[in-house]
C-alpha cells in the first residue's frame, strides 16, 4: 500500500467499494461516517480519480445480465503488440484490454448487443489483424465480488 | 429484458457518478428524471442482480497492487463446480470464472484473479489456492499482467446507434 496515501483516502478506498448510500447526499453520508465533511470527502475522491487510484465512483454490473460479453485472447508476435492493441482498443465493443507475460499475450473483454454483433467484432478485429481470436466466454461466475480489500 | 428507462439509466451511470453534492441530482437532469427516480430506478437494477455493486471502484495498480496475475486451471467438467465453490470462499480472489475452452489452443476453463504487491506475493497466493482448494495436479498456468492498453467501464448500449 502506498504509504503516502493517509487515512481517510485509505477508508474511503477500503470502505466503500460497496453499499454506496443511495440517497439525495451520499458523500454527506460517507463523510458522516468517516468524521469529516462532505466538501473534504468529495476533494478527496476527485483527488484519488486524479491519481488514477480510482477509476471512478459508480456501479459495476453483473456480467450477462446486460449485453453480451466475452474474454478473448490473440498471440501476438512480440513486435505487433503495440499496433495490435491499438487495433483492439479502437473498437468500442472493447472495454479491458492487458498484454500478460504468455504466448497469448493480449487479453481483452468484447461487450455487446449480442451475439451476432458480438461475432461480427471478433471477425473485424480477425480481418484488421490477420490473427486469430479466441474467445472464452463465461459460463459461471463463482466469486461473489465484494470490491478488492487492500489489508488482509 | 431491461426498458428504456433502465438502459438511459446505466448508460448515465456508466462514467460514474459525478462528483458533487446531489450527483443523482445532476444524473436526474440529462435523463429528465428527478433525483428519487434515479435512486428508484438504481434500487431496482440492484434489486434484479443487474448492478452487482455501487461504490469506489479502484485501480490495483496504481495502489501498489503490481504483481496481478490471471491464474487459470484445466479442470474435468464433473468436478469444476465443486472446485469453484471452494474458490467462492477463499480471500486471496478477487474474481472466479468458468469459461468455455477454445480448443485446441487453450484448454483451461477455471480462471481466477489474484493481486499482489510482489510477484512472490502473488505467485504464495496462487499455490495457497492450488493446495486449498483441491487444484494440484491439474494443468495450470499463471499469467502475469503487463502493460494496460484499456481499462473502462463497459459500454453495454451504443449511444450512436
Amino acid at each position: 500500500m502506498d504509504p503516502e496515501l493517509d487515512t481517510l483516502d485509505r477508508r474511503l478506498l477500503d470502505e466503500f467499494q460497496r453499499d454506496f448510500p443511495l440517497e439525495s447526499q451520499p458523500y454527506r453520508v460517507i463523510a458522516e461516517q468517516l468524521g469529516t465533511s462532505e466538501e473534504r470527502v468529495l476533494e478527496r475522491l476527485q483527488a484519488l480519480h486524479q491519481a488514477g487510484s480510482i477509476s471512478r465512483v459508480g456501479v459495476v454490473l453483473r456480467p450477462r445480465r446486460v449485453g453480451i460479453s466475452t474474454l478473448a485472447a490473440m498471440q501476438v508476435p512480440e513486435e505487433r503488440l503495440e499496433a495490435v492493441a491499438d487495433v483492439v482498443n479502437g473498437f468500442r465493443e472493447v472495454n479491458h484490454n492487458y498484454e500478460r507475460e504468455h504466448a497469448f499475450n493480449l487479453w481483452f473483454v468484447l461487450t455487446a448487443r449480442d451475439a451476432a454483433h458480438l461475432a461480427g467484432v471478433i471477425s473485424a478485429i480477425e480481418q484488421r489483424t490477420a490473427l486469430e481470436v479466441c474467445a472464452m466466454p463465461m459460463e459461471e461466475e463463482f466469486h461473489i465480488d465484494l470490491g478488492f480489500r487492500m489489508h488482509g | 429484458m431491461l426498458n428504456q428507462a433502465q438502459q438511459q439509466l446505466i448508460q448515465a451511470f456508466q462514467e460514474g457518478f459525478p462528483l458533487v453534492s446531489r450527483p443523482f441530482q445532476e444524473m436526474g437532469h440529462a435523463l429528465g428524471l428527478d433525483e428519487a427516480q434515479v435512486i428508484e430506478g438504481m434500487r431496482r437494477l440492484q434489486e434484479q442482480g443487474i448492478i452487482k455493486r455501487i461504490g469506489v471502484v479502484v485501480h490495483h495498480h496504481e495502489l501498489g497492487f503490481s504483481a496481478n496475475a490471471m491464474v487459470v486451471w484445466d479442470v474435468p467438467d464433473p468436478v469444476v463446480r465443486e472446485i469453484g465453490e471452494r474458490i467462492r470462499r477463499a480471500e486471496c480472489v478477487s474474481l472466479c470464472y468458468l469459461r468455455r475452452r477454445s480448443l485446441p489452443a487453450w484448454p483451461y476453463n477455471l480462471y481466477c484473479m489474484i493481486h499482489g504487491r510482489e510477484r512472490e506475493e502473488t505467485l504464495q497466493k496462487a499455490e495457497q489456492l492450488t493446495d486449498g482448494c483441491g487444484l494440484r495436479g491439474y494443468p495450470r498456468e499463471v499469467l502475469f499482467s503487463r502493460r494496460r492498453f484499456k481499462q473502462c467501464g463497459a459500454k453495454y448500449f451504443d449511444g450512436s446507434s
